[in-house]
């Protein structure tokens, strides 16, 4: 019976792409009957649309209204803030731009459990979503990685592959150009953990002067065949022109340029870097727009609603209760879940992004890091 | 006649000038051209007033912002306040009163939320110290004296003496912190200080934007100088086509010329392929052109070019052909009537081309971000990250004004070696 | 080729096409002599000015030769021809004052300081802009301006000097002045000048002789007399001060003479210069100062004419007349105090030499 149960409850996510009417949505009173929505652009925000605003636009009548300056979105919305217009209801943004706005009186503050779904079984939503609960201010959405990508064909490496992250500085057995962020966050500790520092230790080293010379000094090794990225599309891209044999990218382009573009490229888990990527809520909203917000928000954080949009990218559900409802990729027809950061095939070995530290350290490990770049 | 009385030489007795209607000539003239000067002021209005909205207020509010540092006395008045009487260089920590005044602004600034926002502030000062704020948060609020073993008991930070006295270098309402650290020094407890060299870029980073905007500005001058000569002496109808050609990067997006850039640049791209192919250059060593230096040069020079071109066109366009048959006719080679006649006259248009172009150069981002890699940024790259990512706008006005302050050090510069005056635009 | 030699410039069957079309010089062949003063006058478009150009260099013949001393020149650089020039507005360097434009001629012959100084000296003594060596052009009213460019183009001695209308600039009174001192400086110097212009009143006054152009073609070339009083065209005769037309056709031929009967019937004898045989159109070309309103018997022509306007001019009285068919026929009245009881709207008989008269082709 309860074989039964699962096997019809997995049918009906994958076979039933239309609109899910759920019968639990909340009547919304006293809304707006338009929502802005910004987000990354691309096929992120094609996911979000497809899988949560398509649906809820049908259910409700709300009409949407979309932006794609989630890259600016603290900047943007400080200067909204100083104006004192915000025109924007719901923002998709990194975690640490949570923290930040959060900390900058930017983000509202929210009760998870108050406002979100909880999973089918009762449990509430800030035990659902768990660890990716890092901000007051910050409702999760999706776990993605950063994590490096290497072609299948370069001659120079007589058939060996990378299997660690540590291969990166290994340049005689995988010579040519590599690509990192033109930022020191993930590629400081990278550096360390290849020079020796265990993870435990990783972030009371990176606190001293010393720690960042030794992650600089083993980055150095490498720095000749490093092109330095700042846009997400540019590793994938590079790859695909043959001007690198590996670098680092978030796993969702990956994703895209190994299975939708079918380039000669595979993935190296090893080591990824964890991040959560949800919305918030701006401060100072009107009522009848947060209505709407909310609204929508119970909407598209409940469990089959993030289960949905992994059917569109290689992105995990931060929800624990959405991971057994992943299904195929609504267009390839491939298993999503291999290709999730969260598969426990990927999670060998694992960072997780540490927001706090990096927000107290980075201006200061920027400065000497972009200093050391330019030299 | 009525009031006043002429004399023979037509000064009235008094020896006032009047008008017809008898008010002094004098005051009628500048009532006559009062009127004209509020007529030309109205003309003038709408301008006025857009310029000061949309660029002079601007400015002005980003050299307010360089040196304002109103938020640590609004948030912790009392601690500020308190502190005064402390001396940071005793070595020992603030007392009671301190804590007991920091605990009271500390609830209220939790209330309002702006606790976090201090942390931030003090972290552009000193790292860490945005962490210890959010997470002393609730904690804190709910402390019973004595305060100042609560803070510690919190985090240990509270008790470090470094602490107190960032807080106390931080509190003035006007701080030349952001300039400090846009010129890489710092305040430290024993006065101002370079940063260390590690941490030094913005020096840097201001000496390289200067020197690849006059290599641009060069680079501009070389290619565009032959292509306004000829502009300014073909045929209008080819010239008019040539000036299609000139104009045309002004009309493409930048995303399609970043990616034509890419396809021509790169290692694996044409130019590399075209010289692996004639065999110029072997396959293991093809040439670096663009994430560099040299790609940042390529590409801005391509987008400023016309910037260089249309002044000289213009003013080149105006030295009459007889000029330099006159230098023939004198006896002067092609070389030297155009060396000493023609170029001399084009020379405020090079003027005007090369303010044009290196004033847009170095105030140039986005270009340098998509094909510069490391060595080919510039200081505006260094702004806009202060802007977009780390948020801090203060170090972002700071540096913008110093960039500010340096391209009107230029103008000086340019006006007393060459005179503004010998610049022209056609 | 042999023919002719010791000419300062000889063009030689010279064309010029600017399109591969049309022709602007049509067939040149001119010769000028040491130490003449040419000027090739013509409306804008008669192809003067090109060659002129020609000659500078600055423009190569489409074909035949020119020579210069006898050397043929078609391949040799503007600055290998060491031919002054002056331009039509002066062409005086913006960016050099007076000393350093004239000094540029001498530079670029790697002329010695102090030998350079003293030609400038001597320049501008000659101009008698002495005390504006340091000047900028700018600086100079027009008049100064055009001698600078006199002074300029024959700072380094050249043989041949040619003005491609110097004069056009400057208002009227200046103009008559530059055009004696130009005059004077030729004299003085003895160079060779060939001189461009459309104001044939600066051709009479100044040149040795005229070659008069129109259409591409050298239609005269005369000293200044010849051209006023025999012009061998009725171009010609039109553009060199003032003309009466009247035509008709060739009655009688008799040697240097002929009769012409216009085309009301009345006869006039005439000078025979260009006329074709005996029945052929013609053009009567006749002065209008040479024309008597009291005309006696030496006078072989008399017609009638109708008194139209009269226009006091002060020196004499101009008296528009309509004459055979013609009523733009001028007749100058020397104003010597006397009365002739000329009346508009009166029929009055006028008289003119045989030898007045004109029979030239009937070109337009």
């Amino acid at each position: 019976m309860k074989l039964k149960h699962m096997l019809l409850a997995a049918a009906a996510s994958v076979a039933f792409t239309g609109p899910v009417i759920s019968e639990d949505l909340p009547e919304c009173e006293n809304c707006a009957d338009e929502l802005t929505v910004v987000s990354w652009g691309g096929a992120y925000q094609a996911s979000q649309v497809n899988a949560y605003s398509n649906p809820y636009a049908e259910m409700t009548g709300t009409k949407f209204i979309y932006d794609e300056s989630s890259n600016e979105a603290v900047a943007k919305l400080r200067a909204m803030n100083e104006a004192g217009n915000i025109t924007w209801d719901l923002v998709d943004v990194e975690g640490p731009d949570a923290v930040r706005l959060c900390d900058e009186g930017l983000a509202m503050e929210v009760d998870i459990d108050e406002i979100l779904a909880p999973a089918s079984d009762g449990t509430p939503a800030s035990e659902d979503f768990g660890e990716s609960l890092i901000s007051p201010c910050f409702i999760p959405q999706i776990v993605f990685s950063t994590t490096f990508g290497y072609r299948t064909d370069v001659e120079a490496w007589n058939g060996a592959v990378p299997t660690s992250v540590c291969d990166i500085f290994d340049l005689e057995k995988f010579p040519g150009k590599r690509a990192l962020e033109k930022r020191p966050k993930k590629n400081i500790e990278w550096a360390l953990l290849c020079d020796g520092v265990a993870k435990a230790d990783l972030y009371d080293v990176m606190e001293t002067d010393e720690g960042i010379d030794q992650a600089l000094a083993k980055l150095g090794t490498i720095k000749d065949e490093t092109i330095w990225w700042s846009a997400g599309a540019d590793t994938p891209q590079l790859l695909a022109d043959g001007e690198i044999v590996m670098g680092s990218t978030y796993n969702g382009r990956l994703f895209s340029v190994i299975e939708e573009q079918n380039q000669p490229v595979a993935m190296l888990w090893d080591y990824q870097v964890f991040d959560f990527d949800g919305w918030i809520i701006p401060a100072g909203l009107p009522e009848e727009r947060l209505n709407r917000v909310k609204n929508f928000l119970y909407f598209a954080t409940d469990t089959q609603r993030l289960a949905d949009q992994a059917k569109y990218i290689s992105y995990g559900p931060a929800r624990a209760s959405s991971a057994p409802l992943v299904g195929k990729h609504a267009e390839l027809g491939i298993e999503m879940g291999p290709h999730m950061p969260t598969d426990p095939a990927n999670m060998g070995n694992i960072i997780v992004n540490n927001i706090d530290w990096w927000s107290s350290y980075s201006d200061d490990v920027d400065a000497k890091f972009q200093a050391w770049l330019a030299k | 006649m009525s009031s006043t009385t002429t004399t023979q030489t037509g000064l009235p007795s008094d020896g006032v000038m009047r008008a017809a209607d008898g008010t002094p000539l004098k005051r009628s003239l500048a009532r006559a051209l009062r009127r004209e000067k509020l007529r030309s002021f109205l003309l003038i209005l709408p301008l006025l007033a857009f310029i000061t909205i949309t660029f002079i207020a601007p400015i002005a509010d980003m050299l307010f912002r360089s040196v304002e540092n109103g938020m640590v006395e609004e948030t912790i008045p009392r601690t500020v306040e308190a502190l005064k009487s402390w001396d940071a260089t005793s070595g020992e920590l603030p007392d009671e009163a301190v804590f007991e005044a920091f605990h009271a602004d500390f609830v209220e600034a939790f209330k309002n939320k702006t606790h976090t926002r201090l942390g931030l502030r003090l972290n552009y000062e000193q790292p860490g110290m945005s962490g210890l704020f959010r997470k002393s948060g609730r904690r804190a609020t709910n402390l019973e004296p004595p305060y100042k073993e609560g803070f510690i008991d919190i985090d240990e930070d509270w008790g470090a003496l470094e602490t107190w006295q960032v807080i106390k270098r931080a509190s003035p309402p006007l701080t030349d912190g952001y300039f400090l650290a846009a010129v890489d020094a710092e305040r430290t407890a024993d006065g101002i200080q370079m940063k260390p060299e590690k941490e030094r870029i913005y020096l840097f980073l201001f000496w390289r934007t200067l020197f690849l905007s006059i290599v641009i500005t060069l680079s501009c001058l070389v290619l565009g100088y032959p292509i306004a000569y000829l502009l300014a002496n073909l045929p209008l109808r080819t010239s008019n086509v040539l000036m299609i050609l000139v104009l045309l990067p002004f009309w493409t997006s930048l995303l399609v010329r970043t990616s034509a850039w890419k396809v021509l640049l790169q290692q694996q791209g044409v130019i590399n392929d075209t010289l692996v192919w004639i065999g110029l250059i072997d396959d293991a060593h093809r040439l670096t052109m663009i994430n560099n230096q040299t790609g940042t040069i390529i590409a801005m020079t391509h987008i400023l070019l016309p910037f260089m071109i249309l002044p000289l066109f213009s003013v080149m366009k105006t030295i009459s052909p007889s000029y330099v048959r006159a230098a023939k006719s004198l006896g002067a080679n092609d070389w030297t009537a155009f060396w000493r006649v023609y170029f001399p006259q084009s020379v405020p248009g090079i003027g005007a081309g090369a303010i044009l172009v290196f004033i847009l150069a170095i105030g140039y981002y986005i270009t340098p971000e998509l094909v510069g890699g490391t060595s080919g940024i510039f200081i505006s790259n260094r702004i806009a990250y202060h802007i977009s990512t780390s948020l801090n706008w203060g170090l972002a006005a700071a540096l913008g004004a110093i960039l500010l302050g340096l391209v009107m050090l230029l103008f000086y510069v340019y006006d007393r070696i060459v005179g503004i005056d010998n610049v022209k635009l056609g | 080729m042999s023919s002719n030699r010791g000419a300062a410039v000889r063009f030689e069957s010279v064309q010029k096409s600017y399109d591969g079309e049309t022709l602007v010089v049509k067939n040149l062949n001119l010769d000028i002599a040491r130490g003449e003063f040419l000027t090739m006058l013509g409306p804008s478009g008669s192809g003067k000015t090109t060659c002129l150009m020609m000659l500078a260099g600055f423009e190569p013949a489409t074909h035949g030769e020119i020579f210069l001393n006898d050397h043929p020149i078609n391949n040799v650089p503007p600055h290998k021809r060491g031919i002054g020039m002056v331009f039509q507005n002066y062409a005086l360097f913006p960016h050099m004052t007076v000393a350093e434009n004239l000094a540029f001629p001498l530079q670029v012959r790697g002329m010695d300081k102090s030998e350079q100084e003293r030609r400038i000296k001597r320049a501008l003594e000659m101009v008698e802009l002495g005390a504006f060596g340091s000047r900028r052009p700018a600086q100079l009213s027009g008049g100064q301006q055009q001698r600078v460019a006199v002074a300029r183009a024959l700072v380094f001695d050249p043989e041949l000097v040619l003005m491609d209308e110097p004069l056009g600039a400057l208002d009227k009174q200046l103009r008559e002045q530059m055009q004696y001192e130009i005059k004077h400086i030729h004299e003085s110097l003895g160079v060779t000048v060939v001189y461009v212009t459309h104001d044939q009143t600066e051709a009479l006054t100044m040149s040795d002789r005229v070659a008069v152009f129109n259409d591409g073609v050298i239609q005269q070339l005369s000293p200044p007399e010849a051209l006023y009083e025999e012009p061998q065209n009725s171009f010609v005769a039109q553009f060199i001060g003032e003309n009466n037309k009247l035509s008709g056709e060739v009655a009688a031929l008799n040697g240097k003479q002929c009769m012409v009967r216009l085309d009301d019937g009345s006869e006039l004898l005439a000078d025979a210069v260009n006329v074709g045989g005996v029945g052929s159109r013609t053009t009567i070309s006749l002065r209008p100062e040479r024309i008597e309103v009291v005309p006696t018997d030496q006078q072989e022509n008399q017609v009638e004419g109708l008194v139209e306007e009269l226009i006091y001019l002060g020196d004499h009285i101009r008296v528009r007349m309509k004459v055979a068919g013609n009523d733009e026929f001028i007749v100058k009245v020397r104003n010597r105090g006397q009365r002739w009881d000329l009346q508009e709207g009166q029929m009055r008989k006028i008289g003119w030499s045989a030898k007045d008269c004109k029979a030239l082709d009937a070109v337009s």
